[in-house]
């Protein structure tokens, strides 16, 4: 019924897949008639799914599934290899369609101005995970592991994910899917030690409970923190949340309680160690006198003012310097604008709206990462982007959006991609590149073996 | 002709779900069924539930229960606190459905599926 349905674009996502379930099931009578259309960058779906969450997450990747069933159902379509912004404009999507949902995640990188940031050697976690998820863009990196000591800036989940995969035994590791150049690099590592550092202290940290155990029991790893940067933390979490203390109580066993005997024994024959180091912030990478390779790093040492998550770090005036051959920044992923007819928050790095609605521009919403920065998990984002189709489904019966005349929906968006010579990559043309994938994984007994560079995709794809 | 086997609905449990909208959907279940696998089996319409098939890495299946059916729901391990951590509206009878296996004595247990409440937390350094 495309003719006269209701026609939705959104420049990808991930995760507003279920929004469309969300759509579908929301209006069974009212809108059998809803068509949606998802636009890709990439040859390939799944965003930060495929490319940001770590190999050894399988778990996590499940998601999957359930994204899958709703790209297949009948009222859905996929155009991969489509560059919003570039291949076709915003404006282009809302002349064919009565609404457009921008999901384009968060591809851009906070830096941490400071001077040696582009020396080599220190790379940002955004391209270091890329590099070992097989993200086309990154596969240049190859990341040198050949020192010892590894120091990673932000302690957020990202942060312990990259310290996971630089400790995590061979073994491990080459069972997931991660890239084979990666798994060959990891393979040759000598990093054995790693520090994640933060600006604040330990009620302070980012990451969650479930990164924090698995690190705790990463197998041939163990923690060494520094008793001092617990002191009065026990007394000052007596009256947080539940979750915060949780997290803070696991980090002051990890750090503080004389382990038993197993554990002890199970530490003393650990080859690598990895710690969080607390109060200190980037001041300036520190290079070797021939200065070709990083030497090390200085750290400010703060102080906090106030207390809870609401603490500011401050400076001491003190430095101190820590020898280092490897440097990643982890302090976060930013979105940027793709289109200059959409408003942009340059500030808070998203897109401004009111539950998804774009501010000032009917038909036109925002979810993910886009609409929220980068922050949450895959249930939070999902549960973000349910608001969003909410608050479509109300605006369509509102009337807010027009949908009483018919729109040309991807029929006249394919005609204009034909003319600019670009060739979307359908959802069964990712079934080949997903097929190709998993035999050559199986091959080597993992569950897929990624496709690294856009051309194989396509060509894939295509044949 | 049924013999000796007992009916197999006998051997049902009851479970009461509470969706979002305050709908009250009533299914029986296996005993040794997950309450994850409850509603996949009934085709239960609950946005996003499961989104990681059970395998503790979502928490989308957090279902709150009244405090003597929580009580009697078995203990609750450190992977699955971990995860609860996370979900929306924790409360303090919360658990996560897919680790919950039916027993009869569970039989016309309530499973409040709690509403979706948008995330305002902002970011803080890289946590995703
Ligand atoms: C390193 C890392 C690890 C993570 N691990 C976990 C985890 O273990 N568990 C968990 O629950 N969550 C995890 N997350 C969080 C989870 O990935 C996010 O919550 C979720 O993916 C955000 O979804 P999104 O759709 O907003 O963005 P994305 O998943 O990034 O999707 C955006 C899509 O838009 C496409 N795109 C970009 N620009 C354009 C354009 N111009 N035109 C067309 N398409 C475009 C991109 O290619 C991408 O596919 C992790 C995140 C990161 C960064
Ligand atoms: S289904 Fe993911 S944690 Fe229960």
């Amino acid at each position: 019924v495309q003719a006269n349905g209701v026609m939705i674009a959104f420049s990808h996502i991930v995760l507003v897949f279920l929004i469309i379930i969300y759509c579908i099931s929301l209006s069974s009578q009212a809108r059998r008639d809803l068509e949606v259309d998802i636009y890709e960058r990439l040859p390939v779906p799944f965003g930060l799914v495929r490319f940001g969450v770590a190999p050894d997450h399988p778990e996590v990747k499940n998601v999957i599934n359930t994204f899958t069933q709703t790209a297949k159902h009948s009222n859905c379509s996929f155009y991969g290899n489509v560059n919003v912004g570039k291949d076709v404009s915003v404006e282009e999507l809302k002349q064919a369609y009565h609404a457009v949902i921008l999901s384009y995640g968060a591809e851009g990188n906070r830096s941490m101005g400071v001077p040696g940031e582009d020396l080599a050697g220190v790379y940002s976690a955004k391209d270091f995970v890329g590099w070992y998820n097989g993200l086309p863009s990154c596969q240049k990196l190859s990341p040198d592991l050949s020192c010892e000591t590894a120091v990673i800036l932000g302690q957020g989940n990202v942060a312990v994910d990259v310290a996971r995969i630089l400790l995590s035994p061979i073994d491990i590791l080459k069972k997931t899917d991660i890239t084979q150049p990666a798994l060959a690099a990891l393979a040759e590592s000598q990093v054995r030690r790693v520090l994640i550092v933060g600006r604040r202290g330990p009620i302070q940290v980012a990451c969650t409970i479930k990164e924090l155990r698995e690190m705790v029991k990463l197998p041939d790893t163990r923690p060494e923190m520094l008793a001092t940067d617990f002191e009065g933390i026990s007394e000052a979490i007596k009256d947080v949340p539940r979750p915060r203390k949780r997290l803070t109580e696991l980090l002051l066993k990890t750090a503080l309680e004389v382990p038993d005997e197993k554990e002890q024994e199970r530490r003393n024959k650990a080859s690598r160690m990895w710690a969080f180091r607390f109060f200190r912030s980037p001041v300036e990478i520190l290079t070797n006198p021939d200065s070709s390779r990083i030497a090390g790093i200085r750290l400010a040492v703060n102080r906090l003012e106030g207390s809870g998550e609401r603490a500011r770090a401050v400076l001491t005036g003190e430095v101190e310097d820590v020898s280092c051959g490897l440097v990643i920044s982890s302090i976060g992923y930013k979105s940027i604008p793709i289109d200059p007819s959409v408003p942009f928050d340059s500030r808070q790095a998203i897109v401004p709206n009111k539950m998804g609605r774009v501010q000032q521009a009917t038909g036109l919403y925002c979810s993910g990462w886009l609409k929220t920065g980068p922050t949450g998990v895959i249930a939070t984002t999902m549960n973000n982007s349910f608001d969003t189709a909410r608050s479509l489904m109300e605006d369509m019966e509102s009337g807010t959006v027009d949908i009483s005349a018919a729109k040309p929906g991807s029929q006249s968006i394919n005609s204009l991609l034909k003319k600019r010579g670009v060739k979307p990559v359908i959802f069964s043309d990712w079934e080949k590149i997903d097929s190709v994938e998993t035999s050559r994984g199986e091959a080597r007994g993992k569950p897929r073996e990624k496709l690294l560079t856009v051309e194989e995709m396509l060509q894939v794809a295509h044949k | 002709t049924s013999g000796t086997q007992p009916l197999r609905s006998d051997n049902k449990v009851t479970v009461h779900f509470i969706n979002r909208d305050g709908e009250k959907i009533t299914v029986k279940g296996s005993p040794g069924d997950s309450l994850l696998d409850v509603v996949i089996n009934e085709d239960l319409d609950i946005d996003g539930f499961g989104a990681c098939e059970g395998t503790l890495a979502c928490s989308t299946c957090h279902l709150i229960f009244d405090e003597d059916v929580y009580n009697n729901l078995g203990r609750v391990t450190d992977e699955e606190m971990d995860m609860l951590d996370l979900a929306y509206g924790l409360t303090d009878t919360s658990r996560l459905g897919c680790q919950i296996c039916l027993t009869k004595s569970l039989d016309g247990i309530v499973a409040k599926v709690p509403e979706s409440v948008a995330d305002v937390r902002q970011s803080q350094d890289g946590s995703y």
